[in-house]
């Protein structure tokens, strides 16, 4: 290093010699953090997305490098939100990547005391024995003046508002089938 | 607003830079007060009487927008002279039955038509009937005797000021605490910012419906916002600020158990017997308004589910569905698990064991299911129930008694699968897929598609006819990626609908056939794929359109921005003022333009008047702007779709320290009870013992947390904002009770416990209330024991009382005592709890529902055990502690 990039590396003369003399922003920037640059410049992608906490719906920019999320930031371009976000949203990044999202399926079987892992088709295909064993318990073909019922008393479920219209309208479809009527969400609450 | 949702607010500080006057009514002074030009505490469950008083100060002075009065709303409109009011029956309406707890509505109706409203009102209790109207009218026929003048002794606009004539401000400071000056303010500035220049907005976050009359505080507003002229307005309107990402979007395609996508109803045994039935139920035919085609918005539904398999010849499948018999709704569910009635329950997403009222109910019903299946990003407190709940600890449950087996799937992340939400004001946005989700991690959609796939797997071959809906049901959607995730965006094509032939997508539900050549999900959805092009995935920026932003997301019904915009226009089709213009008539052209989509027909003019025998859309005049409604006026009162009283009156909360001041009938007297020994309620006036639980507690959200917690006590930032559950009391309350400034202290009702460290602020204001001081407290209801923060759920201290119109508990207000200290712990909780019982009276018995003086005798005042059984009160007589493990 030479003296004179030693001298000009010095806060303090460029602070007196450069455009920044109240030495808070370019004179006080060190070598390291001119080296920086934002994780929103160097994604792979950003992909479009909406908050999901509460119902204003403000815009997101989800950035995304080596397939994992790396920063998610208001979306300037909403005429809602104008690229803001609340204490939430701005800890969204932290709701997506946190260590302490479940990521395997757990099983707690009868009278047990622990969780037991289960592979995933495994929890999938007891599900669905125990759905059609429990519709076939409790089925009721027709009332006591013999109108129809077609209907499931014995099974039941209560889903959260942040779904997606699509899985909500899948849901309440494969449900209606399966002649279940107890579904119920937030909304009622 | 600026707790809850605070990006939203940003919009009412832009309009306080630009001059607008902010009033804040609100138990707690919180971060919204301290941005308001005004705050007024008011007492928690009194908002109908202060409303009540507001709507007083408009007639009495005559202060209404007249022109808009008259010719939008059913002011004119005279109503039979069968009809007394609360003012004459001390509380009740006509019509009312004690037996079932409920009205017959014939007495209600508009002169001439007093044969509409021969509804089975406590059935449309049980299925929460009230929902139905969420984008239409309840029936009433087209033609209605009017006197425009308003002087006639039972047009509505007199009705309606005789009603409210004794909501004056001294009964409003004596209701809910606000001093006459402040209340004053608050009328004064609201007429005089109502005018043709100028509009006022009511904003309420959902708690409102969180109150036993919580539909009709809402109506109380509407009835302010027609008066004044702020419906269907720029600036304007009654806003619900929803809080959760799509919670409008699960209202519209329902996952509720007495509705059907786009606000159709499930059939019922023993009214849609057939599918003409339904048809017809819906239709009503006769009916002025757009719900003259609901034939086709049913047809679409049915072959949008059973496709091919759906044809006119077998009322396309109507017979597949599941007929309701009653109530259905989530907290029967919980009490239905607790007798052992329900055997397996899928929790999406949801956290009841924290997140619904009466958290101990909500704990033992799970304990006794044979399965439960919990779907979350992160483990919750319903998942755990077995083995760390509060009745782990009480002994109620122990895990090697406890049958309930447990599945736990994890759940993929909003950045993890494309879909869409809809947000508060109807807009739908779409989400793209950022990365894919990690280890076994699905979306609902991959979830709920698979599950159907197995479970038609397992039937195929099954000649039973209970199979047959499983079996023809159309699930077929293309699956991508390595996990096999459904398309979402087939499936948002399938909720917009097409014709069948070519599979174009609709561009409006106008187009849609009751001849089964066209499908489609969700009717009011219909367009949101128009052109082949996901609408709800635009983008224009903000700053590149106007301020409407049509172009930005897509709003249902077909893009339209604010409903019943029609009447930002006179009834010429003129707007009212140059600074309001918002949609008008361009008499040119021959059609209504403007900044947004007309909520009306495009070619429609001012002048058009239907025909004497018109109906449907037909039945709607040009200067009609309610389309949705039966007679296309904006209902001041509402003949029928009510089902607790034409006009929103002043009834105590369930629980409360204060006999009503108005009216001998204290409680809304249509309110869903379920009288269970598991279920109690405290007492209040008239009932003695009332003292046991003497402060009024409320409860809401802090920025920093979400609902139940589930996804806010988990994230590193959000827990270390706001790290412990406390209770907010007033320093009077504190010198009270003892209560020291970060020390402990318990709050105790008839259901539960829960212990929380206090803060002594003056953001509570003790009431003065009939001569006495009413204290209240409030409680952040996000804590619970799971995550990087916990703490004892507020939710626990409430039972189940719920909004006769749409089966919503009362869970913003009720009454506790406060003591300092810690709670008991283990057992000796339930003797500690018992005593209170005990002490207030509680051995079985149940609050009478009546306690009007009709007749000069007021019933139940002594406090006796009421036998009554009727379909609005549920009993049982197996208390849940006989249950075993």
């Amino acid at each position: 290093m030479g003296v004179r990039t030693w001298i000009e590396g010095w806060p303090v003369y460029r602070q007196l010699t450069g455009t920044d003399p109240l030495g808070r922003g370019a004179a006080a920037k060190s070598a390291a953090s001119k080296a920086l640059t934002p994780r929103t410049d160097t994604a792979d992608s950003v992909a479009r997305s909406i908050c999901p906490y509460c119902a204003v719906g403000c815009g997101q920019r989800v950035y995304v490098s080596d397939g994992r999320v790396t920063q998610i930031e208001g979306d300037p371009d909403s005429p809602i939100s104008r690229g803001r976000l609340c204490p939430k949203g701005a800890a969204s990044l932290g709701l997506v990547t946190s260590d302490l999202r479940q990521q395997r399926v757990l099983y707690r079987r009868p009278y047990g005391t622990e969780w037991e892992e289960l592979d995933l088709p495994t929890a999938m295909d007891m599900i669905a024995d125990r759905v059609l064993a429990a519709r076939d318990a409790t089925w009721e073909d027709v009332d006591d003046r013999g109108r129809p019922l077609h209907r499931t008393l014995g099974i039941a479920s209560l889903g959260g508002a942040t779904l997606d219209n699509e899985e909500n309208y899948l849901i309440k479809k494969l449900f209606t089938a399966m002649g279940a009527l107890q579904i119920e969400n937030q909304a009622r609450i | 607003m600026a707790e809850a949702h605070p990006v939203g607010f940003q919009w009412v500080m832009e309009a306080k830079r630009r001059g607008a006057k902010v009033i804040h009514v609100d138990p707690r002074f919180t971060r919204t007060s301290a941005l308001a030009d005004s705050y007024v505490p008011i007492r928690a469950g009194t908002d109908i009487a202060f409303l009540g008083g507001i709507v007083r100060h408009i007639l009495e002075n005559e202060l209404d927008f007249r022109e808009y009065v008259v010719a939008y709303t059913n002011a004119a409109t005279i109503v039979t002279d069968e009809f007394r009011d609360t003012e004459d029956l001390d509380g009740l309406f006509s019509g009312y039955d004690p037996d079932r707890t409920s009205y017959d509505q014939r007495s209600w109706q508009y002169a001439g038509h007093e044969t509409n409203g021969q509804v089975d009102t406590a059935t449309e209790r049980d299925t929460a009937a009230g929902l139905r109207h969420e984008s239409h009218g309840p029936p009433v026929a087209g033609q209605a005797q009017r006197d425009e003048t308003l002087q006639h002794p039972r047009c509505v606009y007199q009705i309606l000021k005789r009603h409210y004539a004794r909501y004056t401000p001294e009964m409003v400071e004596r209701v809910c605490g606000v001093p006459r000056e402040k209340f004053q303010e608050v009328a004064d500035a609201w007429v005089a910012n109502s005018t043709r220049d100028r509009t006022t907005m009511l904003v309420y976050s959902v708690g409102w419906t969180q109150h036993s009359v919580g539909v009709q505080y809402i109506r109380t507003g509407a009835i302010i916002q027609l008066l004044l002229g702020n419906i269907g307005r720029p600036g304007g309107g009654v806003l619900a600020l929803r809080g959760h990402a799509s919670i409008q979007g699960s209202t519209d395609i329902p996952t509720l158990f007495n509705l059907l996508p786009g606000y159709l109803p499930m059939p019922n045994h023993a009214q849609h017997p057939t599918f003409e039935d339904w048809c017809t139920s819906i239709q009503h035919p006769g009916q002025k308004g757009f719900w003259g085609n609901a034939r086709a918005y049913a047809v679409n539904l049915l072959k949008a589910y059973w496709g091919a398999a759906a044809t006119p010849e077998n009322d396309f499948c109507y017979d597949y569905m599941p007929r309701m018999t009653g109530d259905h709704g989530t907290y029967q569910t919980v009490f239905n698990m607790i007798d052992g009635k329900v055997k397996g329950y899928f929790l999406l997403g949801q956290n009841p064991a924290v997140g619904s009222a009466h958290g101990r109910a909500q704990r033992l019903g799970m304990a006794n299911l044979d399965w439960l299946v919990v779907r979350d990003l992160f483990m919750i407190e319903s998942a755990t129930f077995w083995k760390d709940s509060r009745e782990v600890e009480t002994g109620e449950i122990a895990p090697e008694r406890c049958r309930t087996e447990v599945f736990f799937l994890p759940a993929a992340s909003h950045v993890e699968k494309p879909g869409s939400f809809t947000q508060t004001q109807r807009l739908l946005q779409w989400r793209e897929k950022a990365v894919e989700a990690p280890g076994d991690c699905r979306s609902e959609l991959w979830f709920s598609y698979h599950l159907g796939r197995i479970v038609r797997s397992k039937l195929a071959g099954s000649t039973r006819p209970r199979d047959r809906a499983l079996l023809d049901l159309a699930w077929d959607y293309p699956t991508e990626g390595p996990h096999a995730e459904p398309d979402a965006e087939a499936v948002l094509r399938e909720i917009n609908g097409y014709e069948i032939a070519t599979r174009r997508p609709l561009a409006s539900y106008v187009e849609m056939k009751p001849d089964g050549s066209t499908l489609g999900g969700c009717w009011i959805y219909t367009g949101v794929f128009a052109d082949g092009v996901n609408q709800a995935a635009r983008r224009k920026p903000g700053g590149e359109q106007n301020w409407v932003a049509l172009e930005w997301g897509w709003a249902w019904p077909l893009n339209r921005r604010i409903l019943y915009n029609r009447a930002s226009a006179d009834p010429e089709g003129r707007p009212w003022s140059d600074r309001k213009r918002y949609v008008w008539w361009d008499a040119e052209r021959g059609e209504w333009t403007g900044y947004d989509v007309p909520d009306f027909e495009k070619t429609k003019p001012p002048t058009y008047r239907p025909a004497q025998d018109a109906v449907g859309v037909a039945g709607i005049a040009g200067d009609d702007p309610f389309i949705m409604q039966g007679d296309g006026k904006a209902w001041l009162y509402a003949p029928s779709g009510a089902l607790d009283g034409p006009l929103p009156t002043h009834y105590e909360p369930v629980e409360s320290p204060v006999r009503n001041p108005l009216y001998g009938q204290q409680a809304n007297p249509t309110r869903k009870v379920y009288e269970r020994p598991d279920n109690p309620t405290n007492p209040s006036p008239p009932e003695p013992h009332a003292d046991v639980f003497p402060y009024v507690f409320t409860v809401s959200r802090l920025t920093e947390h979400h609902t139940a917690g589930g996804m806010s006590r988990t994230v590193r930032h959000l827990a270390e904002l706001q790290p412990e559950m406390f209770v907010e009391v007033a320093p009077e309350l504190a010198v009270e009770r003892g209560l020291t400034h970060l020390g402990w202290a318990h709050l105790v009702t008839s259901r539960g416990v829960i212990e929380a460290k206090v803060m002594v602020t003056d953001r509570l204001t003790p009431l003065r209330i009939e001569g006495r001081i009413i204290h209240q407290v409030w409680l952040p209801y996000h804590f619970g024991s799971a995550g990087l923060v916990t703490g004892e759920p507020a939710n626990d201290l409430f039972g189940a009382t719920l909004d006769p119109n749409v089966l919503i508990q009362e869970s913003k207000v009720g009454t506790c005592d406060v003591r300092p200290g810690r709670r008991p712990t283990g057992p000796d909780l339930l003797d500690y709890l018992a005593d209170y019982r005990r002490r207030a009276g509680l051995d079985g018995h149940h609050p009478p529902i009546v306690t009007a003086d009709r007749d000069g005798t007021r019933p139940a005042d002594d406090g006796a055990p009421d036998d009554e059984t009727g379909p609005g009160r549920q009993r049982t007589d197996r208390d849940s502690h006989e249950r075993e493990g």
